[in-house]
């Protein structure tokens, strides 16, 4: 069922499973690395897609064309709603 | 010469094809030194093109030009500084949304920017229509598309950087606006600081970086204005401390312009290569697998084709100067004759032989980097590499350790936290380089024989464990802290550039080489003169007095002065423990040195000696380097004391219990 992208549920990056869709709500960290997810394209707004998520140790995610690895610590600090489900 | 010289600095975002594009048009023209008063490797090559002469200076590759990173700095410096008469910035038209942030972090600058699209082909196989022409339109800037690794855009290319120097008045860009929201703050900005910008710092530029939060423009404007004028500044920045995410915003949204305009993708997302290697090369458990094989296949190949080269080298190269040079010097001075066969050809010609090892390596290394592999074995040791409070990008400076401790050290620069860099540091020179692998390799056969293989492996596996060991403790007792970000690109698989393997390989040797003729070759005719002054035969030389004041603590291990004499000298380098040797033995037409050693020592001692050599302190280079790195004699004089006491701790265990046996 597709729900209004409003209403679907925030959740931190490293909860969304393989396959799934999210857009970026908000970053937290230091400035440091707040720096290097922003350049990478992790900026409000932009669509992400999990490619790999084991529910441990790193993960890796497709974001504006590109797949980019992070720890999982990095990817809980960056919040995404759900798009749809996969 | 009344001619002009036009310099040309080529930038770019890693994995994009720079140092293909750099051979391309400079080929055996270039020059590879490092950025003054850094690090960092710096490649600066000319080319000529209708009678004018370009030189052209390849700046670290950045995916950004915030002050995040010392190779983000210094390309940006050299833009601001050295005024550049035109950048090209080298873009991956398969990922150009990303490669694109470059592109808007540049045209603010005061060099005419040209933008060279390469990978089209990569593009296209993934499904995406880029029209250059439109983009060219959108940027305003000269667009021109390249497949580098076949050699097609190049002449374009080189024909838009003459255009653009020759008619520098018509560079328009559109350059990238801020985002309306934070329009007016970085007005206010601009205002407070006017008058304070130092040349030739464009001041507008200075405005955006303050506001997003650089440090080193923060620092430099904070001393430029003041206490007093900064407190302004500083209050307005304070009230918009979200500007730092507005402003990549606001870049990628002009991205996103450019893009809707130029790119299509009719077929997006069908299953590439990449994805499909990475279903295996990425999987925490056949990742690792696969990781296993292919160092395993790394060291296999090296020795494999390294040993049989070397021995080649050893018996026919260097057996054979030494057997021409005591004929010619026949009737010469003995010192003249002990100083070219023993001192020289001794020590240096035995040192060549390590070149094929240290080749191979390279190229294979080379091979892995090129074709995008290396990222992904990063990603699968980052779980253990957590277990040292480390995580996966540190493997990637180990792992080079392999070839080298001291590019290891400098790779230790990837890691973003400081903390963990310095971890990483304390822990590379327990990787075994190629130098004492090659020690190993050589002297191994002489106390295992058919064993020799699984004797080197135990060896590497024990330095391993050691790192390990080391790594978790340290991180325990030493670096309490937290852990630093993980955050990286996983490059598209690609079939790598045999001319970029090819001339990394050919830098590396001539580095070598260069070493060989110049630090061994010093140290291996003072270690001669040393064992053969004040007269009188190797016993009662100076170099057997130091050996013999150190035999106490060499007998705890069953090293007699030579071997203790051998172990200093690796202090200079690695593989100066070998041609040490070979002048101690006396090692000469008759009889080689490994023979001569395995009729000599037992084999415990032997076993020992490889253990210590293996472990003991870094060379003086890497010792160096460490310095430099970690900025302070502190932490380079911790590390060869943990070295020693490590090495010879473990050195006297090995020996006392392989004497029970």
């Amino acid at each position: 069922m597709e729900r209004g992208a409003d209403r679907s549920p925030i959740i931190p990056l490293n909860a969304l499973r393989p396959h799934q869709r999210g857009i970026v709500i908000e970053l937290a960290g230091g400035r440091g690395v707040l720096s290097r997810m922003t350049t990478l394209g992790f900026t409000p707004g932009a669509e992400v897609t999990m490619v790999q998520n084991f529910g441990h140790g790193p993960l890796i995610v497709l974001i504006r064309g590109t797949r980019v690895a992070l720890g999982r610590g990095e990817a809980g600090k960056i919040r995404v709603r759900i798009v749809d489900r996969g | 010469m009344a001619e002009t010289t036009y310099t040309v600095a080529l930038a770019g975002q890693p994995n994009v094809g720079k140092s293909t594009l750099f051979n391309l048009l400079t080929g055996m023209n270039q020059h590879v030194g490092n950025w003054p008063g850094k690090t960092i490797e710096q490649k600066v090559g000319s080319f000529t093109y209708n009678g004018t002469t370009y030189r052209l200076v390849d700046l670290p590759g950045t995916y950004s030009l915030t002050a995040n990173s010392i190779e983000e700095i210094i390309a940006r410096d050299f833009i601001i500084k050295e005024r550049p008469d035109v950048v090209v910035v080298l873009v991956d038209a398969a990922t150009l949304e990303r490669n694109l942030y470059l592109v808007a972090e540049l045209l603010p600058l005061p060099a005419p920017v040209i933008v060279a699209l390469n990978m089209m082909d990569v593009a296209e196989q993934e499904g995406y229509k880029i029209e250059p022409e439109v983009l060219q339109a959108a940027l305003g800037v000269k667009v021109v598309p390249m497949i580098a690794t076949r050699n097609i855009g190049t002449r374009e290319l080189v024909a838009a950087i003459d255009e653009v120097v020759h008619h520098a008045d018509e560079y328009a860009p559109k350059r990238p606006e801020i985002r309306a929201d934070h329009r007016q703050v970085l007005e206010e900005i601009e205002a407070l600081i006017a008058g304070h910008v130092p040349e030739p710092y464009p001041q507008d530029w200075v405005a955006l970086k303050l506001l997003e939060g650089d440090r080193e423009i923060t620092r430099m404007m904070r001393e430029r204005m003041g206490e007093a004028g900064w407190e302004a500044v500083h209050e307005v920045l304070r009230a918009h401390d979200d500007a730092l995410v507005a402003v990549a915003s606001g870049r990628y949204e002009w991205i996103g312009r450019m893009i809707r305009a130029a790119v299509t993708r009719p077929r997006a997302g069908q299953i590439g290569l990449t994805e499909r290697i990475d279903r295996w090369a990425t999987h925490p458990l056949w990742g690792l697998l696969i990781l296993a094989a292919i160092l395993g296949l790394a060291f296999w190949l090296t020795y494999a084709l390294g040993t049989p080269l070397q021995d080649w080298l050893d018996s026919v190269v260097v057996g054979g100067l030494a057997a021409l040079m005591s004929s010619l010097l026949a009737n010469e001075p003995l010192w003249l004759q002990g100083l070219m066969i023993d001192g020289i050809i001794g020590g240096v010609g035995t040192v060549i032989t390590f070149l094929p090892i240290l080749l191979i390596f390279f190229a294979i290394l080379a091979l892995l980097e090129d074709t995008g592999y290396m990222a992904r074995a990063a990603y699968v040791m980052d779980r253990f590499m957590h277990l040292m409070g480390l995580h996966g990008k540190s493997f990637l400076p180990l792992f080079l350790g392999f070839g080298c401790n001291v590019p290891a050290v400098m790779g230790a620069r990837v890691i973003e936290s400081h903390r963990a860099r310095l971890l990483t540091i304390m822990l590379a020179p327990l990787i075994p380089c190629a130098a004492r692998m090659a020690v190993v390799a050589f002297l191994a056969p002489a106390f295992f024989g058919e064993a020799a293989t699984l004797a080197s492996w135990g060896l590497v596996a024990l330095n391993l464990a050691v790192l390990a060991l080391a790594g978790v403790s340290l991180n325990r007792i030493a670096f309490k802290g937290s852990l630093a970000a993980f955050i990286m690109e996983l490059p598209l698989y690609h079939v790598p550039n045999w001319r970029t393997i090819g001339l990394t390989v050919w830098q590396h040797s001539l580095a070598f080489l260069r070493k060989a003729g110049t630090i061994i070759l010093v140290v291996s005719v003072i270690v001669w003169a040393l064992s053969v002054l004040p007269g009188g035969g190797i016993e009662s030389s100076f170099l057997a007095r130091i050996g013999h004041f150190l035999e106490p603590l060499g007998q705890l291990m069953g090293f007699d002065w030579r071997l203790m004499v051998a172990l200093l000298t690796s202090f200079v380098a690695k593989e100066n423990s070998i041609a040490t040797l070979g002048v101690l033995f006396g090692a000469g037409e008759q009889a080689g040195l490994s023979e001569l050693m395995a009729a000599e020592l037992a084999r415990p001692t032997g076993l020992a000696f490889l253990v210590v050599q293996m472990l003991f302190i870094p060379c003086v280079a890497s010792v160096a380097v460490i310095r430099q790195e970690t900025g302070s004699w502190r932490w380079a004089l911790f590390n060869v004391a943990l070295l020693l006491a490590v090495s010879l701790l473990i050195g006297i265990l090995v020996y006392q219990v392989a004497v029970l046996f």
